[in-house]
């Protein structure tokens, strides 16, 4: 038994918690921050696009 | 009152819904989230066989029924697609993928944690399991499709058909456990009923609503922002307060 197996089951709520559910919810936070700066890039490329596109317009 | 459901099938309509209604399923999921893991880690009592260990049943239960469920929900909204060529549809299934593998990833981490103290291994070749590795390299595969193709319709007719064709394999994730000697064990929750003690039940069941509230608002917000995206040269992106600021 090497020195993990025998720390895991010496702590397992700890091995638990920190292995699966810490796990998942950095994975769930990383998930929301990836979306969200999605959103803020995407609506800086419109509103860009737009002012690009006004701006041609009143140059014509 | 009869509602007009082809109404919210337009992006026009269905942005500003989405916008409505992310608040109210993200914060119902932090809450059933804290509840779940409360009944789960202070409520239910410890496993006769399995001690402390078997608490990860409360997160790798509903993330692998979770990774299975969007994938159907992505095939559904990849066959309406393909068939009555309807935008928000692909949309949607574009939108999902991404949440569907990271329950796909989630499931067999915590599975592989699980499998350590329980079967003295991290991984094995078990039907269940392979089956599951397949479901995430579906997913990862529909992502990379997709990125793939530049023109946005041709890419979401392409990623459509590998969604539908990856479906086949949910069925064989779900009875994989029946159809061969596996090392996975069977459901604990069956039609007929369960063994299982009541406190573990509701915090099981808790954290997998949970689960599906926070899916739906990930999702929700991922597809409003593929819809500004899709539909940036439109009227009515460029009329919505946000983009008008």
């Amino acid at each position: 038994m090497n020195g993990l197996d025998l720390w895991m089951r010496e702590n397992p709520l700890t091995y638990v918690w920190l292995g699966s559910y810490a796990v998942a919810l950095l994975i769930f936070m990383i998930e929301i921050a990836m979306v969200i700066h999605k959103r803020k890039i995407t609506l800086q490329q419109v509103r860009l696009m737009r002012e690009a596109q006004d701006e041609a317009g009143d140059d014509n | 009152m009869a509602i007009n459901w082809f109404k919210y099938s337009a992006p026009t309509t269905f942005y500003g819904l989405a916008g409505k209604m992310i608040p109210w399923f993200a914060f119902s999921a932090a809450i059933l989230f804290v509840i779940g893991l409360y009944i789960g880690f202070v409520v239910a009592p410890v496993d006769a066989q399995q001690g402390e260990f078997y608490r990860i049943i409360f997160i790798h239960v509903p993330s692998s029924i979770l990774s299975m469920f969007l994938y159907l929900v992505m095939a559904g909204y990849a066959a309406l697609g393909l068939i009555f060529n309807t935008r928000l549809s692909a949309m949607m299934a574009s939108a999902i993928a991404p949440t569907g593998a990271l329950f796909a990833f989630i499931s067999l981490w915590t599975g592989a944690l699980w499998g350590k103290p329980m079967w003295g291994a991290w991984w094995v070749w078990d039907a269940r399991l392979t089956s599951e590795l397949i479901l995430l390299f579906l997913y990862l595969g529909f992502i990379a499709l997709h990125a793939s193709i530049d023109d946005p319709r041709r890419a979401d007719r392409a990623a459509a058909l590998l969604a539908l064709v990856g479906s086949v394999n949910v069925p064989i994730i779900y009875f994989s456990v029946k159809w061969w000697n596996t090392l996975h064990q069977g459901s604990t929750i069956k039609f007929t009923g369960t063994s299982m003690h009541v406190a573990m039940q509701q915090a099981m069941f808790t954290v997998l609503v949970a689960c599906w509230l926070y899916a739906i608002a990930v999702v929700l917000a991922r597809v409003r922002s593929i819809i500004l995206e899709r539909e940036r040269n439109t009227t009515w992106i460029g009329e919505l307060p946000e983009v008008k600021q």
